[in-house]
């Protein structure tokens, strides 16, 4: 059984299928508008010397998140 | 007007997310005939075009790429406002061929705030090579509004494209554009505020999108409001006349 973790304890190399977005207003909609969206799959490319920010693929496109916004993102880790 | 021409040209609209090749495309539409120019009060910069097709002119707007007319950035306010205010007589959607999932979100906002919208699968070729099929035909049906195939880079489509809009402008296609539907819930909720703001607006503008934004809890919307409200609406106004020239 696969259990649910943030997305900012995910690791480069994971992919990991949202189930939801524990955000609010502006950052919310913007997250969902850039495809963080429960279901979608976002592959986690790389991290940063000190772990923030995270690079991730997300619909055909690479973002960088902060920990303040990927602690909130939750999902599964695919494939373990 | 450029053209020895009495009526007004069509308003096109181009909206699309970032790297659609949309200002190819608005190129490819204008030619040299363009200039941009600095949006009132913002410091985002729109191209303004025109073109000549089948006897009529057109004047073409590119508005800023975005994801989404929601986040309020500069850009997307721009975006928004433009299509909302200004309400073009057609809003071409541009969309990476490559790439519809992400692409399509915008098309759905734009969808649901204006009739009058065509979409261009814009970058086909590249999605040929990358062995994407497009039944376009069944998006069109899914979306209720005309889909057109296009490769700016090389011209490809761009005919068939101005056929369309032509087509759209002049109300010879009809459009059913996709609306989502919500939970009872937010549609109670939605019916409620749409019947106010038609009150003030009258049918000037998209109440049902109006009323999600303000569900929303969209500030910025409601600020774009307040500065619309219609003079003549006021109490005992019906005799007033507006300091400044009122926009047809």
């Amino acid at each position: 059984m696969n259990t649910e973790i943030p997305l900012s304890e995910a690791k480069p190399g994971q992919t990991l299928r949202i189930n939801r977005l524990e955000l609010d207003g502006t950052m919310r909609r913007r997250l969902l508008d850039l495809g963080f969206i429960p279901g979608a799959d976002v592959h986690i490319l790389r991290k940063s010397p000190l772990g923030d920010p995270v690079a991730l693929r997300v619909s055909n496109t690479t973002i960088a998140l902060r920990v303040e916004e990927s602690s909130r993102i939750f999902g599964e880790v695919l494939g373990e | 007007m450029k053209y020895p021409s009495k009526e007004m040209p069509y308003r096109i609209a181009l909206a699309g997310n970032p790297n659609t090749g949309k200002s190819t495309l608005f190129n490819t539409l204008t030619g040299l005939r363009q200039h941009t120019g600095n949006w009132p009060g913002k410091t985002v910069l729109c191209a303004e075009g025109e073109y000549r097709f089948q006897e009529k002119n057109y004047t073409v707007v590119d508005l800023p790429g975005t994801y989404s007319l929601y986040s309020n950035s500069a850009d997307e306010e721009v975006a928004r406002d433009y299509i909302l205010f200004e309400q073009p007589d057609v809003t071409i959607v541009v969309l990476d061929a490559t790439s519809l999932e992400r692409n399509l979100n915008l098309a759905l906002q734009v969808l649901e705030m204006s009739d009058r919208v065509v979409i261009c699968l814009n970058m086909i070729d590249e999605a040929i090579r990358k062995g994407i099929r497009i039944h376009d035909q069944k998006l069109s049906s899914k979306l209720g509004v005309p889909v057109v195939k296009t490769s700016a880079r090389d011209g490809k489509g761009i005919n068939e494209l101005k056929k369309i809009v032509t087509r759209v402008a002049e109300g010879r296609i009809q459009t059913r554009p996709y609306r989502i539907r919500y939970s009872e819930k937010i549609e109670e909720k939605i019916q409620s505020i749409q019947s106010q703001i038609e009150n003030i607006f009258g049918d000037q503008l998209p109440s049902r999108w109006i009323a999600l934004r303000l569900l929303d809890g969209e500030r910025s919307m409601l600020n774009a409001l307040k500065k619309r409200i219609p003079k003549e609406g006021a109490p005992d106004g019906a005799n007033l006349k507006s300091p400044y020239p009122v926009e047809a």
